[in-house]
Parts: structure tokens; sequence; C-alpha cells
């Protein structure tokens, strides 16, 4: 191998050469090749295969139209005439050949018998030939291990040509072959391919040592090539190189530092400011795609201050204004990462990407336009005040594909407000007789999302009631499901609804959903339908054509409640109900007759209270996504989480998650907190022992030089003064909760109750669970908020709650500040806060006196319902529960003299 | 990053399939094809762009009929790959000179060695269309540009500009011409894309330009381009006036809502003399992009009417005056309206003399279709259609038909008022003037009647 050899060489000269690598059973020629005996077992079954030499010659008339297997028999035969031949114009009949080969490959005809042959034709100085052969030889040489070994040579000897691009070509299909037997084939190409003075080859090379890194971890790690990367990102002028080694060096840090620490942290540095810096400042040299790979690269930083963060938008401005969607998505991203803890610029970025992104829903193709809308609508419900003067983008037009209506329509629905809301419905009411039928009901119900989150639906319950007048199927069914919605929440419309309702022939209800909705009207107002009894019995009687199980249900109902309002006209449908209900196949509908049957037989009136108990108006529909999902979609922004709705770990296997690593925590954290309350207490013993535990030791080595609470002796939060509490008896932390529990509003004390917190602590008589360590706070804790930011990312949720406040709390909470100076005083501090009556948002951190442990809280408050709610996220978890228990007592003497 | 990267054609055979990384299964082509075709999923009846099956991530885009796909187990960039798949067409289609099913399986091996270089093991390296001329090597099989369908996107320009050759925009940037040099030449097209929706009182709701300066460079020894767009040309509107009408008209400025420009535009004097300069990369590309709501006139005004006339019958009257000068030809329109369900029967009155036109009732979605071959600037243009209902309906008519949509290309003409008031080509060739076209056209994307 060391001395280079002419490419032109023919057959004769590859076959001795190959022999120099390989024991001499692995040569070419055709009369050595039966020595090695897989090679002759397969050409002994291919001979059977051959046999009766099919009788065709050029029948395919398209080259990538091959018609099956004879034709792979004709192909080897054809091959290995020509593999020796120097004919002029044998160059031309393998072309032709090699298209076919790969034609076959293409629409997945196995060719790989073909093997031999094919590398036996390889020696060529056509370049187009060769690339067709590495092509075919990475396609097969996985399945065929041992024939791969045959291609090595050829390979390692094209890594060596004087020509650049075959040194390339030549080191990607080697390192494409991803057979584990023949790494040891890799390392020399590579590191000399890594040194080339071609940038192609280089960059070829980055890419393949990641390849080396997945067919052998412990090769490329051994081989040092990682090393090599790290000095080429930051060294190589050529800025594909560059990115390459970004992108290796990142997939296989992440993969790594699942096993190593030392990967774990090589993952950190890479993340470091020089590194950032360094390739920040040669962006625009970047190809869109690199710059794409930067920008996503660089929102994983946490910048050291807000200069900082300036500097860097000021420097990326410009790539808002990218014709790529891609980069000025992630252009975005990571300006909405870089302000997360500075409200008012955050503000700001929402209001410069505005243009952009409605730039890139309307220059690029439908499928680009549905990815950015996605984004848009994710960044709506975050900001819902951004479009809602240019709502007019989001009217549909008729020739778009129904994924982008309907995102479109998603996104009406969440602009429309109080200013916009009428000329937002109108446009809606104008797609409800669309041809596209999908759409006009998506429109529909958009209407009646747009009602159920309004204050003044007065304007909009007429438009849905003129639904039911169009008379065409589908609206009406979807209007009627509608009305139904709507009257829970907004029973004093009951009136003029029913009015309409009660026009409606139940014969031209069909959908089950719609004559459920329909059958729940007659039930619930049938005092003040006329024919309402009548109405049920008629579809009493046609009860065995009733198909759905659910109509079925509520039709039991229905009655059930009517008969209370209208005994005497009643009674013959319920009987006739009941009876057909018992005898009803479907378990639940018969389990219900039999239910509302004994209720009955033993008392009315109590079946009265059980079946139509008075209700309460829905305030609220439940939302279908928690806020913490919404938080991890946005933390996944510009990735397919904001496409798909959810995040990353619901889609996705844990080894392909990728940068998205504490998506699995959080996962499993919301699964759990969804799995009831009652899960909790027991999870808190739990972690109250492991807390015991660690707070020993916490107290030897919590004394780092950096926290050093002690020096401060500040008064802490109950009092005492910080070194001596944390030897003081548990029972002390009783003071702050029972302190307050006199003060704090009975609302939410019940709901403490229920969420089985110790305010029983203080008596100390209980002695399991063990109650958590005191607590105190650091009064002059201090956080930057790029650290902020960064523990917020990392941390996952220890506690989330949800609190009542004290009506004075309530009417002091004018501006934010007020509860901030307030916090302060309780030694929990303000990093961000926002909004305007009634929502406010607050971002709190506090420090444990004597330790280094943070504590990181979000709490909003709505102040028309008097509640708050609180996340918190913490270094120590197992202490959380006490810190939420100091946050809630200093929260709820909010406003109190 | 992506782990394969497929095109299927139609009826859903592999043309091309290219895998990565080898970390999705082989049959994902049969897999991705069966959902895209019986898509269902609630009441969409069309596949989305993206999509899951068994943790599989599906990207498609459809150009020319042809499922570009791509696969992937990661949580990528949405954007970012269905911007590829749609990159990946166009540079295939700048070295095939034309993009569809047969020149694609003719050049499959061009195109293998193409992906070749775009993708390495899943992650993007380069597509442009000059860098890449680099690596690859086989010639392009050129097919018929004459076989092209009439409406393709190269024959937008072949209709009312008759110096301009029809199949310059169809040449491979690689393929040498017979003659044996090629010739030296530069295009640069302005596409907008207007939508609008007229009231049924004739009052426009919405209306938006979306434009497009596009460029296709056969210029050799890439010379710098300067490029000068209108002086008075303004970008971005005041705050909360977006889509007031009254701050704008009548000033004649062009007031572009937004804008965003190819990497290789330099913006140095663009605030200054708008003047763009670039190096022109080879192959097709937008050098600007820009979105407008400012008021401006529209092309076409369409007046649409329903009428009962009887028991079982109504009539229907059309009309679309052009409202630009008579210099210029509007062609290939296509006025459609759905009518009431219950129509069995419409007979059509054209105007007299009507030259080039034809009506059509397509009984299966109940759509009223008239097509008109030309409409000169300044004209108008009726259409009487009599319908008859198979049944009585109590529904409104005019709730059941409309809206109107209207399609049409319209050569030299644009309604944005953006101008290319130069093209500077800085060369110091000897030899000849390189040919330089800058064309104009506008097209319907939305435009909309409600009846």
């Amino acid at each position: 191998m060391k001395e280079r050899r002419p490419r032109q060489s023919g057959l004769a000269t590859s076959a001795s050469h190959t022999s120099k690598v390989y024991p001499s059973d692995l040569t070419f020629s055709e009369e050595t090749k039966g020595r090695s005996n897989r090679l002759r077992r397969r050409s002994t079954q291919l001979s059977v295969a051959m046999a009766p030499p099919p009788p065709q010659s050029h029948r395919s008339p398209s080259p990538s139209q091959p018609s099956g297997k004879s034709e792979v028999s004709d192909l080897k035969s054809q091959l290995r005439q020509l593999a020796g031949s120097r004919a002029p114009g044998a160059d031309d009949s393998k072309r032709d050949l090699f298209k076919k080969v790969i034609s076959n490959m293409t629409i997945g005809i196995d060719v790989s018998s073909l093997f031999g042959e094919m590398v036996m034709c390889s020696a060529t100085s056509d370049i187009v030939l060769k690339k067709m052969c590495y092509l075919y030889v990475g396609n097969y040489a996985k399945v065929n291990p041992d024939l791969a070994l045959l291609t090595i040579n050829f390979l390692q000897r094209d890594c060596k040509d004087e020509d650049p691009m075959i040194r390339g070509l030549a080191l990607r299909s080697l390192c494409s072959l991803r057979v584990a037997n023949l790494v040891e084939y890799l390392v020399g190409p590579l590191g000399s391919g890594l040194k080339d003075n071609n940038s192609y080859v280089r960059m070829v090379a980055v890419i393949g040592v990641l390849k080396l890194y997945h067919i052998s971890a412990s090769t490329c790690i051994d081989a040092d090539f990682l090393a090599t990367l790290k000095h080429l990102m930051l060294n190589d002028p050529d800025t594909q190189v560059v990115a390459n080694c970004l992108s290796a060096l990142q997939e296989i840090w992440t993969l790594e530092s699942s096993t190593s620490e030392e990967a774990a942290r090589e993952r950190e540095t890479l993340l470091s400011k020089p590194v950032v810096y360094h390739l920040l400042n040669r962006i625009k040299e970047f190809s869109e795609w690199a710059q794409c790979l930067v920008l996503e690269f660089v929102s994983k930083y946490i910048p050291a201050d807000s200069s900082e963060i300036f500097d860097m938008m000021n420097l990326l401005e410009d790539r808002l204004q990218h014709a790529n969607g891609a980069v000025v998505l992630a252009t975005v991203k990571l300006f909405l990462q870089l302000t997360l803890s500075m409200a008012d610029v955050h503000q700001q970025v929402y209001e410069r990407i505005k243009a952009p992104l409605l730039t890139q829903v309307s220059s690029g193709s439908p499928e680009q336009s549905y990815a950015v809308l996605s984004h848009l609508h994710l960044l709506v419900l975050r900001a819902p005040y951004i479009f809602s003067s240019d709502y007019k983008h989001f009217y549909c037009q008729y020739n778009e594909p129904s994924y982008v209506k309907k995102l479109k329509l998603e996104m009406l629905t969440a602009v429309a407000n109080e200013s916009n809301t009428y000329e937002i419905v109108t446009e809606l009411c104008e797609y409800a007789a669309n041809v596209d039928i999908p759409i006009a009901r998506e429109s529909i119900r958009a209407v009646g999302k747009i009602a159920l989150q309004q204050y003044d639906v007065n304007a909009i319950v007429d438009r849905l009631l003129q639904f039911l007048e169009m008379e065409k199927d589908y609206v009406t069914s979807e209007a009627l499901v509608l009305v139904k919605d709507l009257l829970r929440k907004y029973p004093q419309w009951s009136q003029d609804c029913i009015a309409v309702v009660g026009n409606i022939s139940s014969k031209n209800v069909q959908e089950p959903k719609a004559k459920a909705a329909l059958i729940w009207m007659l039930g619930e107002y049938s005092q003040d339908m006329h024919d309402a009894p009548y109405v049920l019995e008629s579809l009493v009687e046609n009860w065995d054509e009733e198909h759905s199980a659910e109509v079925r249900l509520h039709l039991l109902t229905a009655v059930m409640k009517c008969f209370f309002k209208r005994p005497p006209e009643t009674k013959k449908a319920l009987g006739a109900a009941l009876a057909a209900g018992l005898a009803d196949l479907h378990q639940d509908v018969h389990d219900r007759a039999l239910f509302y049957y004994r209720l009955l037989q033993y008392n009315v009136s109590v079946a009265e209270s059980v079946v139509n108990p008075p209700k309460q108006a829905v305030s609220v529909f439940a939302d279908t996504q928690s806020s913490e999902i919404k938080d991890r979609i946005f933390d996944e922004f510009n990735s397919l989480s904001v496409v798909y709705q959810k995040p990353s770990y619901m889609f996705t296997d844990k080894e392909h998650r990728g940068t998205f690593e504490f998506a699995d925590e959080l996962g499993n954290l919301s699964i759990t907190a969804e799995s009831g309350e009652s899960v909790v207490p027991a999870q808190r013993v739990e972690a109250n022992d492991k807390d015991l535990l660690l707070s020993t030791s916490e107290k030897d080595e919590g004394r780092e030089p950096g926290s050093n609470g002690s020096a401060y002796n500040a008064p802490s939060y109950n009092g005492s003064s910080a070194p001596s509490t944390t030897s003081q008896p548990l029972a002390d932390l009783a003071f702050p909760s029972t302190g307050i529990s006199g003060q704090a509003s009975a609302s939410s004390l019940a709901i403490d109750d229920l969420l089985g917190l110790d305010f029983a602590v203080g008596t100390a008589a209980t002695p399991s669970p063990p109650p958590p360590p005191p607590l105190n706070l650091n009064p002059k804790a201090v956080l930057d908020p790029g650290t902020f930011q960064q523990k917020w990312r990392q941390l996952p949720i220890s506690i989330s709650e949800e609190y009542s406040l004290s009506p004075q709390g309530i009417a002091s909470l004018t501006t934010p500040n007020a509860l901030l100076r307030h916090m302060q005083s309780h030694s929990i501090h303000c990093i961000a806060s926002g909004g305007q009556s009634p929502n406010f948002k607050f971002f709190f951190f506090a420090q444990k006196a004597e330790a280094a442990s943070i504590y990181l809280v979000e709490c909003i408050i709505n102040t028309s319902s008097a509640k708050s709610q609180i996340k918190v996220k913490a270094d120590d978890q197992s202490s959380s529960q006490a810190f939420s228990t100091l946050f809630q007592s200093a929260l709820s003497k909010f406003g109190l003299p | 990053m992506i782990s394969q990267f497929f095109v299927l054609s139609q009826r859903g055979d592999n043309i091309v399939f290219r895998d990565y990384r080898g970390e999705v299964q082989k049959g994902s082509a049969e897999i991705f094809f069966r959902k895209v075709k019986f898509w269902e999923d609630g009441d969409l009846q069309e596949a989305p762009p993206v999509f899951n099956v068994d943790g599989v991530n599906y990207f498609h885009v459809k150009v020319v009929g042809l499922l570009f796909v791509a696969t992937t187990r990661v949580n990528v960039s949405p954007s970012l790959v269905l911007e590829l798949l749609q990159r990946i067409a166009r540079v295939i289609k700048d070295y095939l000179g034309i993009l569809n099913e047969d020149s694609l399986r003719k050049n499959f091996v061009l195109v293998y060695e193409l992906l070749d270089e775009v993708i390495d093991f899943g992650y993007v390296q380069s597509t442009s269309t000059e860098m890449l001329k680099a690596y690859v090597f086989n010639e392009p099989l050129v097919v018929d540009a004459a076989r092209l369908s009439p409406l393709g996107p190269a024959s937008i320009f072949a209709q009312g500009t008759k110096r301009m050759p029809g199949i310059a925009v169809t040449k491979s940037v690689v393929a040498t011409e017979p003659g044996g040099r090629r010739r030296e030449e530069i295009f640069v097209d302005i596409i907008e894309k207007i939508s609008i929706t007229f009231s049924s009182s004739g009052y426009i709701l919405t209306s938006e330009i979306d434009g497009t300066i596009q460029m296709k460079s056969y210029l050799s020894g890439n010379p710098e381009i300067r490029l000068a767009l209108n002086d008075d040309l303004s970008i971005g509107r005041s705050q909360g006036s977006a889509y007031g009408y009254r701050s704008s008209s009548g000033s004649g400025t062009v007031v572009l809502d937004d804008c965003n420009f190819h990497e290789s535009v330099r913006l140095d004097s663009f605030d200054i003399d708008r003047t763009l300069s670039l190096i022109p990369p080879d192959g097709e590309f937008p050098v600007m992009n820009y979105r407008m709501t400012q008021e401006f006139r529209p092309p076409f005004r369409i007046n649409a009417l329903i009428e009962e006339a009887g028991s079982l019958k109504a009539e229907v009257i059309l009309k679309v005056s052009a409202e630009f000068a008579s210099s210029v030809t509007a062609n290939t329109i296509k006025v459609q309206m759905p009518l009431p369900k219950c129509t069995s029967r419409v007979s059509f009155e054209l105007e007299s003399g009507a030259v080039g036109q034809t009506t059509d009732f397509k009984e299966a979605n109940k759509r009223l279709e008239w097509s008109l071959k030309k409409i000169v600037g300044g004209s108008e243009h009726t259409l009487r259609a009599k319908l008859t209902f198979a049944q009585e309906s109590h529904v409104n008519i005019t709730k059941e038909s409309g809206p109107v949509s209207v399609t049409f290309t319209i050569p030299m003409y644009n309604a944005s008022r953006l101008q290319v008031k130069y093209l500077q080509i800085a060369k110091k060739s000897a030899t000849h003037e390189p040919y330089r076209w800058v064309r104009y056209v506008t097209q319907a994307n939305s435009y909309v009647a409600r009846i």
C-alpha cells in the first residue's frame, strides 16, 4: 500500500495489489475466486439459479424500471464479461449496466448477489462509474460484511489519490460501509483525511469520524479523533468543516454523556463563551444550514449579563431577514431564549419577530407556511395580544391545503379578543358555508371556542343560532354541540337558544354527538320546551335503531330529567326507555337503566337529587394541556414538538431525544402529578426520609465560601439567627406555619388540607412522617438572570400548586412592585415580573441560608379569580416542600397590615 | 438530522431512495405512502407535511406531483427539513432543466450524485447549485420541454412575450447547448401573487401581495450584479396601521410590510439608494421576497349575482372587468363558482362575439367554470347562466352558492408598482453584452368575490 499506482491500472495490477493486504485467497481474478469458501458457496448457488439463462435481451424500456429476478442474473453475466475489458466503449457499457443495477436497488430488488462483479468492475478511472459503485457498495456492505472486505483495498487506494475529490469520495464510502470488523482500516485514512489540505476531504473526514463512532465508539475515542475535531472546529478556515465538527462533537458527546461524566463535561465546555463567540463571529460565512446549526447550538448558551445578550442580538438581527425560514425560526428561538428573564425586552422581541414570521407564512410553500404557522400558534398562546391587530393574516384562502386552513382557524381562535371578535366571527361564518366540509365544521367549532372564551357573547350567540337555521346537516350538527356547551357556561342564554333548538326536528339530526347534545338539551330544559316529552318519547320508540350507545345513555338521562319536571307527560316514555335500557346489550346502557330503575323504586326525590341536582355554570372548560406541557413545548421551540403540540418525550425514543435531555424527568413528573393526589403524600414521606440523610451531610459540606449565610447574621425568616436555627429542634418550623394559619383565609386552609400539608407539624406530636428540617432563607441571596434561566431550564418542577389569595392581597396587588417588596421582606427575591391586571407573572428565587441551594418559583396570579399558581424548582428537591410552605405563608400575608 | 430521503411518484413508486443513517426501517416508503394516501385523522382529508408513525417522523413536500420525503427519528426543526426538501427539488431542477417524473427517472444516477453531496450521514452539507457543480459528473439527459403541460411553471412567460425564448427557464445550468458555448444571459423575474377578498357589495375585505424577485443566471465568471428598485420604496408599516388603507394611498410611494433577502444579497447601499448588489450563484433563487398589504388597484373587478327566476330556476350573472391598461393582456383566466347543491342543469349564454371562451358545469361538485383565453386591459366580459334545480329548495340559494374564485396570469404587469429600475452587470468582458431579461408577472393566489 505504500507506493501509489496509477488509477488506470487494470484488473491484473489491482489483483496483485490486493494480495498484499489480504491473505491470498481473496483476489479478484476469475480463476482464483473459487478459493474463498464462502464465495464458492455463493457462486454455486447462483449458478443453479442461473441454470437456464433467460432468453431476454434488453427488455426494460427505462433504466429505472427493470423487470425482476431473472434480470439480476442476466446483469451478473454481463458484468462479468465486462469486468476485464479495456475495449473502447467498455466504460459506457459499464455505465449502462451499473445504472440498471442501481435502479433495481432503488425499487427494492435485492441485487447484493452482484457484489463480487460490481467490485471487479470498479477498477476504473471513470468517476461516474466509481460513484455508482460506491453507492452500491455502501448500500450492501452491511449485509455482506465478508464481501465488503473486497472493497477495502480499492477504497484505501483511492483515499490516497491525487485528486482531492476522489480522496473525499473514497473516504466517505469507506466510512459508510458500517461493518464493525473493518474499523481498523478506517483509522488511518481518517487520520490523514482530517489533516488533508483540501477542505472537501476534511469535511468528509469529520463526518467520517462520526460514522466511525457509530460503528465502533471505542475505536473512535481511542484514536483521539475528538481532540482533532475540537481543534478543527476552532481553527479550520472552511466553515463547513467547522459546522461538521460541531455536529459530530454534539452528537458524540451527547451519546457518551449518558455513561461518561467526562463527556458530559466536554459537552458543557463546548458551550463555553470562546466557542460560542468564535462561531457567532463567523456566522455569515456559514451556509444557511450551518447557520441553523450554530443558532440552535448558541440558544443553549447562557450569557453572563445583559450586555452580552444585547451584543448577540444586535449581531444576529439581520438573520431575521433571511429568505430561508429555517434560519429565521432558529434566530427567533435564540432571541426568545436569551430574553426569557427580561420581561420588557422579551415583549420587544415578540414585536420584532412578527413581520418576518408573517412574511415566511406567505412567501414560502404551503408546507413551510404550515411549519411557521405552528410556531405562530405557540407564540400566540403565550402572548395573545401580539397578533390581535394582524388577525386578517390568518383568514383562509380558498386554495390553501386543509392542514394550513385548520391551523389558521386555530390562530383566529387564539387571537380573538374584545376588539376583533366581531370581524373574526363574521369571517368564520363565511367559511361555515364552505364547499370544503371539514373546514366548514372546523370554522363552526372555532366560533364556539371563541364564544366560550369571551365575556361578551351577545353577537356570537346570534350567529350560532343562525347556523341552526342554515339547514345543512353538518352545520346543524356542529352548532347543536356548541349550543350545548354554551348553555353549560352561560345558562342565562337558555331562553334564546331553546326557542331555536326547539324548532329543529330530531329526525334531521343524525350524528351521534349532535343527537346527544340535542337530547341533553331536551332533558335539561324540558320545562321550557313544549314538546320535549313527546320528542323524547318518539326517540325512545326508535330505540332499536339508535346505534350509538352514547346517544342511548343520554336518552335515558334526559327522559329521567324530563320525568321529574313533567311527570304525567313523560311517564310513558320513561317506562319504555327503562324497559329498552334494561334489555339493551350494551353493558353501560343496561347498567344505567338498572341503576335508574332501582333509584326510582327506592325514592323518587332521592333519584331526582342524584340525576338532576342543581348545577353551577361551568366557569372554564378544562384546558386540554397543562401549562407545564406548554412550557415544555416552548422550550423545544423550532422542533417537531411545536408541530405535534406535544413535548418530545411523548413521541421520541429516548436515544433519539438528542439535546432535549430533561424532557424525560419532566414527563414522569407530569404523569405522577396527573395520577391523583393520593400519590403525593406517599412520595413525600419518601422524599423526607431521604431528606434527613441529605441534610446532615449538607451541614458539613454546605459551608462553601460563596454561601456564607452566617456572615451576614441577618434576622432570618422566623426571627432567630440563621446559624442557630439549624441546630434547633425541628418543632421550630411550626412557628411560621401555625403563625399564619390564623390569618390565612379559610379557603386557602381548606385547600392546604386537601393537599395534605403538614400543618400539624407545630404540635410535633405525630411521629411519622418525619417533618422536614427547618428551612431558613438567606435574606441577601443574589442570583443573576443568566443563572436563573439556566437553572429554570435544567431543573425539573418539584412542586406545582395553586393557592387562593386573600381579598386584601388582591386589593394590594395593583402593581407587581407591591408584591416584590413584600416578598423581599420574607427573603424571597424577584428576578422578573410582568403582566397587567388581572394576570401577573413573577419569577422569584430564594437561597437556603448557609447553603448554596437555590429555590426558583414561577408564580402566576390571577386577581379576578384570586388564585395563584406556583411552580417550584429546587437544587435540593427534598426541601422544596418546606420552601413551598414558606412561600405560601409569605404570599398569604401580602396585603395584611 | 435526516435518516432517509426519497422521491415517490404519484402512484407511490420509489424513483430515488437514499438511506443516510440506517436508523429507519427499509419499508418506510411504503408506510409513508399508505399513510398519505389514506390519511384519516379527525376531519382532515389531507396529510399534513409532517407526521409521526411509530416513532419515525415523516416530512414531505409536493413538487410537480412528486412526493419529496425525508424521515428521521430525531426531534429536528420541521422548517429546516421542509425547506431542505424544497431546496433539493430546486437543485435537481437546476440540473435537469425540467423537473418531472420522466426527467427524474432518466437522470436518477445524477440525482444520487447530488444527494450524496447535499447530505452526508444526515447532516446538510450544501444545497448550492454552484458548489455542487464541482462534484457532479453525470451529464443531464434533458427531456423534451414541448411535452410540458401548458400550465406548467415554465410556461407563464411563454405567452404575450414573444421575444423571450420560452425554453430559457427550462435550461439546465450544466448542460451545454447544441451550439457549443453557453449563451450568456440572466433572467430577473418579478413575480407577484395577489390574494384578495371582495365582499358581496364589492368592497375589499382583505388584500395582500406576496412578491418574489427571482433570478436565474447563466452568466459565466460570476460577475457582480446591481439591481436598483424604486427610489421611493419604503419598508415596514407604521404601528397600528396594518390594514388601515388610509395612510399610504395616493402618495405614490410603494410601501412594503416586510421583506427578506437571499444570503448572497448585500444591502450596503440599500438604505440610501434602494440598490441590491449580489454575485448571483448558479441556478434559480429568490433575490428578495416581499409582502405588501398597502392598498392597490386590483386588476379585476368581479360582479356575481344569483337570482331566483321562478320555481326550480335561477339565473347567474358573472361580470369580469379588467382594470389595467389596454397595452396589457391577461391570459388563462378561469372563473369558478360553486352552485346550489340541487342544481341539475345549466345553460350558458356568452356575450355576442365572444372568442376563446369556454364554459362548463361540473356536475360532480356542482361547480360552474368559465375560462377565457385572454382579457385585454379595460375590457369587460359577462356570462349569463340559467340554472335548473332538480327539486324545490327552501334554502337561500345565495348562501348555497359562491364564493366566486378567479385565477389568471398577467405578464408584464405588477400590482405593487415595485420596479427594477436597472440591472447592471459589472463585467469587463469585451466579447458581447449578456442578454438581460427583466420580466414582470402577476398571478392570482386567492382571488375571491363573495356573493
